[in-house]
């Protein structure tokens, strides 16, 4: 069994749901991100939500956008972030880690080739925000050929008839969009999300995880309630901003106060 | 090959094209892609927007034979396209007028738009104040700043025009800006794409409603030539007034297309923006196609005189284009296009954008290599009245 289907096993055998923390790789330095990591784990997360800079990233908020302005003027490349993969799995083989991205980087390294090296460098799955299901069966295949999952977006505007077509080349779980909007964005019906959560293990076995808009721990734990996973991206990146100027130590602070009480509420 | 066979169903020009673009835009894309099908032969929206263009819009705008021009060059005979006679000064009303009507028919209430130059924020408000839709329009700050004639014009239009203060700060950050309030607002937003890339079907829909500029060249190099030209010239920033003249031109393996990109300081510099000419192919703003990349794949900045052609990507369908060898790709650097501007402005009494600057630069080094009885049409896409703060600065005037 890969590394994500042991931690859903695990979390459901415990009746809870996966926190799944997101951070850009490279923000606030590179040097910083394996020690951020492992500080994530620390703080209970089970599986690592990576993001891969790059320059155009239409699908994000503002904060992201900023977090990854900063990765870039490191000038973080896709191979920097799977040698900090690599770096993270020296001291941890247990934690999944997904690159979260765009397809341009994927697409310059080559698809085949990217595969290999992010299964080698001890990736767990990759999530590429501009291959939908319609472009996605060349990524789809490589990634399978080395045993990476490919994740797939469901959101609130996707058609039944839409997720047939991702649940057909979707693999490791399911990421379903709460809200309708770039991440980060306020999140609008909670029942709405439910709902369609509800839809989506209907069609699947896959674990549905949620994110975008997912602040704080009370929603964390609304959400939990019917989701087998939730992820935190921009509240996590916003809590660090803040203490940046401080230096790394309190970075790393705050990605812990931020993540343990959320931790702490998705027990069902 | 019959080039009107492209895109297929999935939007493809061989390898590039196809939608490239986050899961909560997919639906709403299909249900574009459905719209346009089903009105793209309705006789009753095809006879509006013949109207429109007709007597809202000024069309058909003239085949102009620049003699004096030509007679200077040496070479063959140079006819202009005169789509800076177009309503708003520029071809993007073509498109924006064609959008607008989908708009509406599909119940959407507000327009967003990005624009570089300006021309298309300008036609997108124009059309979206006539229809008395709301008009957001994202617009880099840089090009806020270089371009203040059309933002004052969006302005009066009653549009809301929204500097873009991220990445470069130019026309590919707009685009940027322009997709996420798409995919926050989608409900009731129809986001008006100024250029023929974006996801499909936007390179599709918006060649279809600014292929009037060849259909009517072609008509009108018939009755006033007597034959087809042997060239035609269009400037390449996303492509939208190029593929609007040469769509009717493909099959017509006679006519020699020309595609003018923005050579900035000069391709070998770096300092350009040109893909088509320098770059590779990649994945942006929902499409493949040739981009202005780096070895690790990130989008690099690009530099011209001219914020219409400063985009790092172009239309899928030239890059198709160029790949099968049907079209040529060159580009102008700003110097030679100041120099075509000067010209043209002199010697025919006409005030061209920057942008169209392009093509008419390359009309002068190509129509010497031409015999006299030889004739080239160039797409004269836009007015310059826009330009007037950049050109009084190069040319060392206070306005």
């Amino acid at each position: 069994m890969n590394r994500l289907a042991t931690v859903f096993a695990d979390t459901r055998a415990h009746n809870r749901a996966a926190l799944i923390p997101y951070v850009t790789a490279g923000d606030p330095s590179p040097l910083l991100t394996v020690p951020l990591m492992h500080t994530l784990v620390d703080a209970g997360a089970d599986v690592i939500e990576l993001g891969v800079p790059f320059s155009d990233p239409m699908a994000d908020g503002p904060v992201i956008q900023r977090a990854t302005e900063r990765a870039l003027t490191y000038s973080v490349t896709m191979r920097n972030v799977l040698e900090m993969v690599m770096d993270f799995r020296r001291q941890n083989q247990q934690t999944p880690v997904v690159l979260m991205g765009y397809a341009n980087p994927i697409e310059a390294m080559g698809i085949e080739q990217f595969a290999r090296e992010a299964a080698s460098a001890g990736v767990d799955g990759v999530l590429t925000v501009d291959y939908p299901a319609e472009e996605a069966q060349p990524i789809t295949d490589a990634l399978a050929e080395v045993g990476l999952a490919n994740i797939f977006l469901v959101s609130p505007t996707t058609p039944y008839a839409r997720e047939q077509a991702v649940l057909k080349q979707a693999s490791g779980f399911i990421y379903y969009v709460s809200l309708r909007g770039v991440t980060g964005a306020a999140l609008s019906d909670l029942d709405e999300v439910r709902a369609k959560v509800e839809e989506l293990k209907a069609q699947s076995s896959l674990p549905v995880g949620v994110g975008f808009g997912i602040r704080d721990a009370e929603t964390a734990q609304k959400m939990s309630a019917f989701a087998d996973a939730v992820v935190i991206g921009s509240s996590l990146i916003t809590a660090m901003e803040e203490v940046a100027p401080q230096g790394d130590a309190a970075v790393l602070a705050a990605a812990y106060g931020l993540l343990s009480p959320i931790r702490a509420v998705l027990q069902r | 090959m019959d080039y009107t066979q492209y895109p297929d169903a999935r939007g493809h020009f061989g390898p590039y094209g196809g939608i490239f673009a986050p899961e909560t835009l997919m639906h709403p894309l299909a249900e574009l892609t459905e719209a346009y099908a089903k009105y793209r032969v309705d006789p009753d929206f095809l006879a509006e927007f013949e109207a429109d263009l007709q007597h809202y819009v000024g069309r058909p705008t003239p085949l102009y034979h620049a003699q004096r021009l030509s007679a200077h060059l040496g070479g063959a005979q140079i006819h202009f396209k005169r789509e800076d006679l177009n309503h708003t000064g520029a071809h993007k009303i073509n498109n924006t007028i064609g959008q607008a009507m989908l708009a509406k028919r599909m119940g959407k209430t507000r327009i967003i738009a990005e624009t570089g130059a300006g021309q298309h924020g300008v036609a997108s408000a124009t059309v979206a104040a006539r229809m008395g839709l709301e008009c957001v329009v994202y617009m880099g700050a840089e090009d806020v700043a270089r371009q203040a004639p059309n933002v004052a014009r969006m302005k009066m239009l009653g549009a809301t025009v929204v500097a873009v203060e991220s990445g470069t700060k130019t026309l590919k950050d707009a685009l940027n800006e322009a997709m996420r309030d798409w995919v926050t607002n989608v409900d009731n937003t129809y986001y008006i794409i100024g250029t023929v890339a974006g996801p499909h079907p936007y390179p599709m829909l918006v060649r279809d409603f600014q292929s009037v500029i060849g259909r009517e060249t072609k008509q009108q190099s018939l009755t006033q030539l007597g034959r087809l030209p042997d060239a035609i010239i269009a400037c390449v920033g996303g492509g939208s007034n190029a593929m609007g003249l040469f769509y009717d031109f493909l099959n017509n393996d006679g006519v020699a297309i020309y595609g003018v990109e923005a050579g900035g300081d000069g391709v070998e510099t770096g300092r350009h923006a040109a893909p088509l000419c320098a770059g590779r192919p990649g994945v942006l703003h929902g499409n493949r196609t040739y981009l202005m990349q780096d070895d690790n794949g990130q989008i690099i900045g690009t530099h011209s005189i001219s914020a219409g052609l400063d985009y790092p990507g172009v239309g899928p369908e030239l890059s198709f284009l160029k790949d099968t060898g049907r079209a040529n790709f060159v580009a102008i650097t700003d110097d030679e296009a100041m120099e075509g501007f000067r010209l043209m402005t002199r010697m025919e009494g006409i005030i061209p954008a920057l942008e169209t600057s392009h093509a008419i630069a390359y009309a002068t080094k190509l129509a010497p290599e031409l015999s006299k009885h030889q004739h080239i049409v160039v797409n004269l896409s836009g007015r310059g009245d826009k330009d007037m703060n950049t050109i009084a600065r190069i040319e060392g005037w206070t306005l």
